[in-house]
């Protein structure tokens, strides 16, 4: 049996391992044109900015690879053959495979934006994107970004590191205030602001403007207002990577196509992470976090391998560094007042330096969410809490339990108590 | 493709690495370090406090300039930009440049303590008012390591001003180095009594438990010497344990010893070249643990010849005792250890020889409750940990599978939650041990039964 995984993303790697650890004898190939060995694709920031080196960023050393006897190719797929069960590589030769696995990844969302396939316009996604970002940065002095997502800030952060000034277009009226309420989406703004980024809020791209010799040379928003700029970075989001899928015939809507079991409609062909759209009664689902992505590729290989798995998220997480502020979520919290379904109410303690923050979402009295800034917090214990569906009482009696910050930190906790128990009763 | 681009900039870094008080900073140390050339070679035209304070407060003003343009005005974080650009800190040329240097001065030190006598000089009028003594190189070295421990603690302090674990970390080596390495034994030589180390314990400091040191400081009944050499059982072979089974190995290593406190401050902008790989972590288990048997040997030796009254070992223990001094108290814990900080990062004596933290490593590995706790599902590998983990720990391996580090070598310095993006670490003293062994929960009884399975 010959395993064939196009893409070394964390979808694919991890995939490569659970059939290796299932498997001990079958064929494993993982092809990437992007790079020789799977790396951590949200560290990316920290080899711009001189954090890391880009071997540091490599989870496994080769031999990690090598004692697996996973093989790794260096190429780009062109065609996939789902009849005959064959791919053509970007060398002109063919790869026969028994099962395939898609885990092409994505790529910025480019709008139709006139100018947008202009030199020195990019987003930041692969390693590629870091390399083009690299050669650019000698003749920039100020550059320009749309879309105020968490991409945006990373790119942000990383250009401002290297003395180059920032302007940052976000369509909302808030810092992506449509995944972050008011308060948070504020406190980023201001800090954002702080550090002398340049965040233009309800502001959008009409168009870039040419040098004259093909690279961008400044943005026009829509309200007419021009910006000149050396560089213009497209944050606003990714899209599947499905050219390839699409070719060969593959089921393809937002993304590849997937039933729970991360099944495509074609025999012997699945799709994993960034590149899936798992279908459901409510539509599809792309989900392109690293952590999804790794749990993807966990049902992948254990579907391939012959075994009933099923995708399921559970409590939903997340987590993210805007600049200096740490974010962590459990659960559900809606962002916009007005979307609010009927019974959810939020209590919100904030720091008077601004820099902490704790929200503590209900249900008809049931715990169902919370965001933190500039806190850690236990992912297990909120996970628990909110499936075992306490209340807002018992939660914030035992908020000591979840605290994850540094020894000797600062803590907060009986005003947090007192603030979001007023709140919440 | 081509992956030179992404490993070396072409663009200038952060203008805040340009300020004009970064360049005074550097012309002053510079001339610091060119006038303490001149008083080693006894050029400098000035003497006794005037020179002092010529070479050492040109320098300092200078390093406090530099820390001061670099950090201050800096919003409080991490502050890693472009530490993989400077030369310095990646073994380029001013990076083998600083390891030749400090090679050289340790060389000296070491094996030609007279050609320092210029520099000894310089510290003369302070060695008179702290000792009531004439100063030598050994006083010289104190002092310079003292130095370089305060002013680089400094910068070190600001750089985690947002970490409070940091801060009292770095204010409690800066205390144990400044009071009780420095202060106390010049004091101590003042007073007319054995300079003794309070924070050194054997086998760190091997020759403490040597019969003959022991001799030494019990001479004539003295009840400070009495004092020293209790101090020195008791701290070797009842404190020890009992702090490193409630915190780990850290409560030395990281913020008391005085190894430690040199690779924590002066140490900090070298920690990310500590070696990741398997092959440095096979090779740190055999030679620490070769070293802790030849210092017990050594011990043993010196103590089986004294009790036979010098007659069957004199010559062959002696002799075994200046090797183990040579090799290993010069040779490896001080060129190796500190000369090498700019090739094979802060904590290559720490890491690959010390007995000392042989000894902590073991109980922290098998009868501890420390360990770094790590946070469900929110790693990313990114690989900040792995990086600037001093120890060469894999700190990533464990991340990202959601198990704790539980590790002999780790000596608590807390960088790794520091850096971390994502609020995946924390360095915890646990309730229980359940995570070293199987069936560590009871380990006596898991001890008895492992015996009786072999037998």
């Amino acid at each position: 049996m010959h395993v064939v995984i196009l893409g070394n993303g964390i979808a694919g790697a991890t995939a490569a391992v659970e059939v290796r650890k299932r498997q001990k004898a079958w064929r494993i190939t993982l092809i990437s044109g992007e790079s020789d060995l799977f790396y951590s694709r949200p560290a990316l920031m920290y080899l711009y900015m001189g954090h890391m080196r880009l071997g540091d960023l490599h989870p496994y050393e080769r031999r990690f690879w090598d004692d697996l006897r996973i093989e790794r190719v260096r190429a780009w797929v062109e065609h996939i053959d789902t009849r005959e069960r064959r791919l053509r590589l970007d060398r002109g030769e063919a790869m026969p495979y028994d099962l395939l696995l898609l885990a092409t990844g994505a790529q910025p969302n480019r709008f139709g934006w006139p100018g947008q396939d202009l030199q020195r316009v990019q987003g930041l996604y692969s390693l590629q994107d870091v390399e083009t970002l690299e050669r650019a940065t000698p003749v920039v002095r100020h550059a320009v970004l749309v879309g105020g997502g968490l991409i945006g800030i990373e790119l942000a952060e990383m250009l401002h590191s290297r003395g180059i000034h920032v302007t940052m277009l976000a369509r909302e009226s808030a810092y992506w205030n449509n995944a972050l309420p008011d308060q948070e989406a504020q406190m980023i703004g201001r800090l954002v602001r702080e550090r002398g980024i340049d965040l233009r809020l309800g502001t959008q791209l009409a168009e870039i403007t040419d040098d004259g010799r093909g690279g961008a040379a400044g943005v026009v928003t829509r309200d007419g207002e021009r910006i000149a700029c050396q560089l213009v970075g497209l944050t606003a989001g990714v899209t599947p990577n499905v050219a390839v899928a699409r070719d060969a015939g593959i089921p393809c809507s937002r993304g590849v196509v997937v039933d729970a079991s991360l099944r495509t409609a074609i025999d012997g062909v699945f799709a994993a992470g960034d590149c899936a759209e798992i279908a459901g009664p409510d539509g599809g689902r792309v989900e392109q976090l690293w952590y999804t992505g790794k749990a993807q590729g966990e049902v992948a290989a254990a579907t391939m391998c012959g075994e009933r798995a099923r995708y399921e998220r559970g409590v939903w997480f997340n987590s993210a560094k805007f600049l200096d502020l740490e974010w962590h979520t459990y659960g559900q919290v809606t962002p916009a007042v007005g979307q609010r379904p009927a019974g959810e109410r939020h209590g919100w303690w904030q720091h008077p330096s601004a820099r902490h923050g704790l929200r503590v979402v209900t249900r008809d009295g049931v715990v169902v969410g919370m965001n933190a800034m500039g806190l850690r917090h236990r992912h297990r214990v909120w996970e628990r809490w909110i499936a075992e569906r306490r209340d807002a009482g018992y939660v914030l009696d035992h908020l000591r339990e979840a605290n994850f910050d540094a020894e000797l930190s600062r803590r907060w906790e009986p005003q947090m108590r007192a603030s979001l128990k007023e709140q919440l009763a | 493709m081509n992956e030179m681009a992404v490993t070396r900039p072409l663009a200038p870094a952060a203008s805040g690495r340009t300020r004009p008080g970064r360049v005074a900073g550097a012309v002053l140390m510079a001339v610091g370090v060119v006038l303490l050339g001149a008083a080693a070679v006894g050029r400098l035209p000035a003497s006794g406090w005037t020179a002092f304070a010529l070479v050492f407060g040109t320098f300092g003003v200078g390093a406090i300039a530099h820390i001061v343009a670099t950090y201050v005005g800096t919003p409080p974080g991490i502050q890693n930009d472009g530490v993989q650009f400077n030369g310095a800190q990646t073994r380029g040329f001013a990076g083998w440049l600083l390891g030749l240097a400090f090679t050289t001065f340790y060389c000296l030190l070491y094996w030609k303590g007279e050609l320092l006598g210029g520099m000894v000089a310089l510290v003369e009028p302070l060695s008179r008012m702290l000792r009531g003594a004439p100063a030598d190189h050994w006083f010289l070295y104190g002092f310079v390591y003292t130095y370089a421990i305060v002013f680089m603690g400094v910068r070190f302090a600001y750089r985690y001003r947002h970490v409070r674990y940091q801060l009292v970390r770095t204010a409690s080596v800066v205390f144990f180095q400044l009071g009780f390495a420095f202060l106390i034994p010049a004091f101590l030589r003042l007073m007319q009594q054995p300079e003794f180390y309070f924070t050194y314990f054997w086998p760190l400091k091997y020759d403490y438990l040597f019969p003959g040191t022991i001799a030494d400081l019990t001479k004539s009944g003295a009840s400070l010497g009495v004092f020293m050499v209790t101090w020195g059982v008791v701290a070797a072979f009842v404190a020890t344990p009992i702090l490193t089974y409630y915190f780990g190995k850290r409560w030395y290593c990281s913020w008391v010893c005085g190894c430690g406190g040199l690779a924590e401050t002066a140490g900090d902008p070298f920690r990310h070249l500590s070696s990741k790989k398997l092959s440095a972590w096979k090779f740190e288990r055999w030679s620490i643990h070769l070293v802790l048997v030849a210092i017990v040997l050594c011990t043993a030796l010196l103590w089986t010849n004294s009790a036979l009254g010098g007659d069957v070992l004199g010559r062959f223990s002696q002799g075994y005792a200046s090797v183990y001094g040579f090799v290993v108290g010069a040779a490896l814990s001080g060129v190796v250890g500190v000369g090498f900080y700019p090739l094979l990062g802060s904590r290559v004596w720490c890491r690959f020889f010390c007995p000392q933290a042989a000894i902590l490593g073991l109980f922290q590995r098998f009868f501890s409750r420390f360990r770094i706790t790590t946070n469900g599902g929110q790693c990313i590998s990114c690989g900040n940990c792995s990086t600037y983990c001093e120890m060469g720990i894999d700190v990533r391996a464990y991340a990202q599978r959601g198990a704790n580090v539980v590790r002999a070598s780790c000596v608590g310095c807390g960088i790794c939650a520091a850096v971390c993006p994502r609020g995946v670490l924390k360095l915890e003293n646990g309730p229980t041990h359940g995570d070293r062994f199987e069936h560590s929960g009871k380990p006596l009884k898991a001890l008895l039964e492992s015996l009786r399975a072999r037998s």
